[in-house]
């Protein structure tokens, strides 16, 4: 049998994960690692910061369904991943971070480039190993898979000492996964899926509330099903966005803190919610105490931990949720066939007319660039069929009010942690991950400063996204919360001219294009997405625009600010 | 409330940590712990004591569940427990007081187990109220030092 280093062990055991692509950046402690990497046939996308590397491998998982992968050296490397490895541990996304570490020897030394990365990470990660012992690479890397990509899915974190990188092992060494403590519920428990098809059938104003845990689990479709069968309303949280078509005359897109008033109001109304795969975030609850008080809840989550964290849950259901939704629906089925279909007319007609009352709405008269404009014909324009990844801050909730996801996948957002500077690494990782697809970065003119050398990433390895950026030259959702939060003292939030963003994403290689005028923004558009490179499109929109509806922090969802409340027009 | 939660753990390096951690960061005060390896070496066994609401100590549960290393966890039933703690306590004793703390320690059933000219160092072991009602007692005669292991505690019966 012939021997081996670590490092070679580690891309074979990468192989076998069917691992197709790494994000990362070299360093001293990973330079075996990368050495074994070169003779490799997995591609590397050498990024310009670490957390481009956890970004990219975060939206690459998301648009896949597979596993990100990125690796960092130790030290500086793996604390400048911290902020990836939270964005995605927030969010549930299947990842595996390797970072180099010193010696086994140097541990605990303060050696150079030394830093706990396992300690650091432990609160961000769903599980993180530090590798002793070269034996025990197969065993570690299989297992980090499975506990990345199972069950509630999270990002793991394997810290591999230099020294175990040269090490010799056998070629063929193989080891069996020991994971006694792991095992996520996937069946839920039939007996309380009965239940609740009953107490479905004999609500009288239910809603389905779809988060992110749905498109985790491939559950879009069996949702569709269920839902053209049942006929009930979904709203979605941000990551549940694309679970179920926003056309649809069912759908009432995104409830919360910006979402529709039409999904808060159904909310308040509602007898009946059925959560599936969400952990009600206080983003989308408002005041909890206040929070749809006339409804009992059914949720069905894969982790038992968020049953009856935030809200008092009447059914529990813990399982998958295609595998929960493809049982509800059976059962659903048998119930109405025996007891006959309930009568939801009236609570249709009134969400119809919820619908019809309270749309969503911006100035389409005026003739400046208006934000929501410029989503509107992204979304005409693409047909509704780009991934359209964002930053966070205005940028993020126009995109989400204004193109409608009908698609799973097609969202990529930071939700859980609101990371500035994730929409454009994201793309990069969207677009090695869906080539066919046009991706698209809705961006805000502070986020993207907090990432812009990525700009170098994409042109080089010619990741032809393109960037639409409402430029409104501010760090305009603080801004927005200052000036109706705390008198309009723009404290720290002006960021008006700083950059010439065409000349910067020229400077890199790719194409600008700016935009003063809303005439030119359907020409601009098509423009970007013809042109065979990476695109920036400067949009310079209305400066302060505001995103509405809104609801005050600590207020109901049923109490929205409109923009006529607080401006007047 | 007071609950005794018993965690089985893989017997693995940083568990522990892993496990205060948790505790610490979702808000949650331990007021003791104690580890310690099972008849199988591989599986370790951590008795916590932790005073917190009903629906939080669900929560925590179900949290703990969630690290990877760990195994089984029980919520003991307060009411069906033998409960155990050991503590060395020394205490100022001179030739006047000392038969006096020697009264005390043997109807508690306690062991001294060191004398000094000056010191007397008592054993106890027994559930929290015979400590405490220990500690009371020897407190006017000066408590020196005070050491605990933390609670230990079985479930009665065949239930495991
Ligand atoms: C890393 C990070 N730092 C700070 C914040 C707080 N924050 C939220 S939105 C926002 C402003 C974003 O500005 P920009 O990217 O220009 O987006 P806009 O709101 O103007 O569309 C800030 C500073 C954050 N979410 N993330
Ligand atoms: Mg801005």
């Amino acid at each position: 049998m012939g021997k081996i280093t670590g490092a070679q062990m580690i891309i074979k055991c990468l192989k076998e994960e069917g691992v197709e692509v790494i994000f990362g950046y070299p360093g001293g402690k990973v330079i075996p690692l990368y050495d074994a990497l070169f003779d490799s046939d997995i591609r590397h996308i050498l990024v310009r910061h670490e957390q481009g590397a956890a970004h990219a491998a975060d939206g690459y998982a998301r648009v896949t369904g597979k596993t990100g992968v990125c690796i960092a050296t130790s030290g500086p490397g793996a604390t400048n991943l911290v902020t990836g490895i939270a964005n995605a541990h927030m969010d549930s996304i299947p990842m595996v971070a390797i970072t180099g570490q010193v010696g086994t020897a140097q541990i605990g030394t303060d050696a150079f480039q030394e830093a706990d990365i396992t300690g650091i990470a432990a609160p961000i990660t769903k599980h993180n190993y530090l590798i002793k012992d070269v034996k025990d690479l197969p065993r570690v890397i299989k297992e980090a898979f499975i506990i990345a990509s199972t069950g509630r899915p999270g990002p793991v974190l394997i810290d591999i000492p230099v020294d175990i990188t040269t090490d010799l092992i056998d070629e063929n060494f193989k080891a069996d996964i020991s994971l006694p403590g792991y095992k996520p519920t996937i069946k839920g428990n039939l007996k309380q899926v009965k239940q609740a098809a009953k107490k479905i059938a004999e609500s009288k104003k239910p809603v389905i509330f779809a988060g992110g845990g749905v498109i985790s689990s491939g559950a879009s479709d069996i949702l569709r099903k269920f839902v053209k069968v049942a006929k009930i309303p979904v709203i979605t949280s941000l990551l549940g966005m694309g679970s179920y078509p926003e056309n649809n005359e069912l759908s009432l897109s995104m409830a919360g803190m910006h979402g529709t008033k039409y999904a808060n109001l159904a909310f308040t109304e509602a007898d009946l919610i059925i959560a599936v795969g969400v952990r009600f975030d206080d983003r989308v609850t408002g005041k909890l105490s206040e929070f749809a008080p006339g409804a009992d809840v059914i949720h069905i989550d894969i982790d038992p931990a968020e049953i009856g964290k935030n809200v008092k849950v009447l059914i529990p259901v813990v399982g998958d949720a295609k595998i929960v939704l493809t049982d509800l629906k059976s059962e659903y089925e048998k119930y109405i066939e025996k007891k006959g279909k309930p009568n939801w007319e009236q609570w249709l007609s009134r969400i119809k007319k919820l619908k019809e009352d309270y749309p969503l709405k911006y100035d389409r008269n005026s003739n400046k660039v208006k934000p929501a404009y410029v989503v509107e014909k992204i979304y005409e324009l693409t047909k509704g069929d780009a991934i359209i990844c964002t930053e966070v801050g205005q940028n993020q909730m126009w995109a989400a009010q204004y193109y409608k996801f009908t698609k799973p996948r097609t969202l990529v957002s930071s939700g859980g942690l609101g990371t500035m500077g994730f929409g454009l690494p994201a793309a990069i990782g969207a677009k090695i991950g869906r080539p066919d697809k046009t991706v698209i970065d809705i961006a805000g003119d502070g986020s993207i400063q907090m990432v812009s050398q990525e700009l170098s990433t994409a042109v080089t390895n010619k990741i032809n996204i393109k960037i639409m950026l409402l430029n409104n030259g501010y760090l305009g959702m603080v801004r927005q919360w200052q000036q109706i939060f705390f008198k309009g003292r723009y404290s720290h939030t002006c960021i008006y001219n700083c950059v010439d963003f065409v000349k910067l994403v020229e400077a890199y290689g790719g194409v600008g294009l700016r935009v003063k005028k809303k005439e030119e923004v359907e020409n601009a558009i098509k423009k970007a997405l013809e042109i065979d490179n990476l695109v920036l499109v400067d949009f310079w929109i209305d400066r302060e625009e505001n995103v509405y509806p809104m609801v005050a922090p600590g207020s109901p969802i049923s109490e929205m600010l409109e923009s006529e409340m607080l401006e007047g027009v | 409330m007071n609950h005794i939660i018993s965690v089985l753990v893989e017997n693995k390096a940083g568990v522990l940590a892993k496990i205060s951690g948790l505790f610490s960061r979702r808000g949650f005060n331990i007021e003791s712990l104690a580890v310690g390896p099972t008849d199988d070496e591989k599986i370790s066994r951590i008795t916590l004591a932790v005073n917190a609401e009903e629906h939080s100590i669900e929560q925590i549960i179900k949290q703990l569940y969630k690290l990877i290393n760990v195994i089984k966890i029980q919520e003991l039933d307060p009411s069906n427990i033998v409960e155990r703690e050991l503590v060395l306590i020394k205490v100022g004793a001179d030739s006047k007081t000392r038969p006096e703390i020697l009264e005390i320690v043997s109807v508690f059933r306690a062991n001294i187990v060191d004398v000094a000219k000056k010191t007397i160092m008592i054993e106890i072991t027994g559930n929290s109220s015979k400590v405490k009602a220990l500690e009371d007692l020897l407190r006017p005669f000066g408590i020196l030092e005070l050491v605990r292991t933390g609670k230990i505690a079985c479930s009665r019966g065949s239930k495991s």
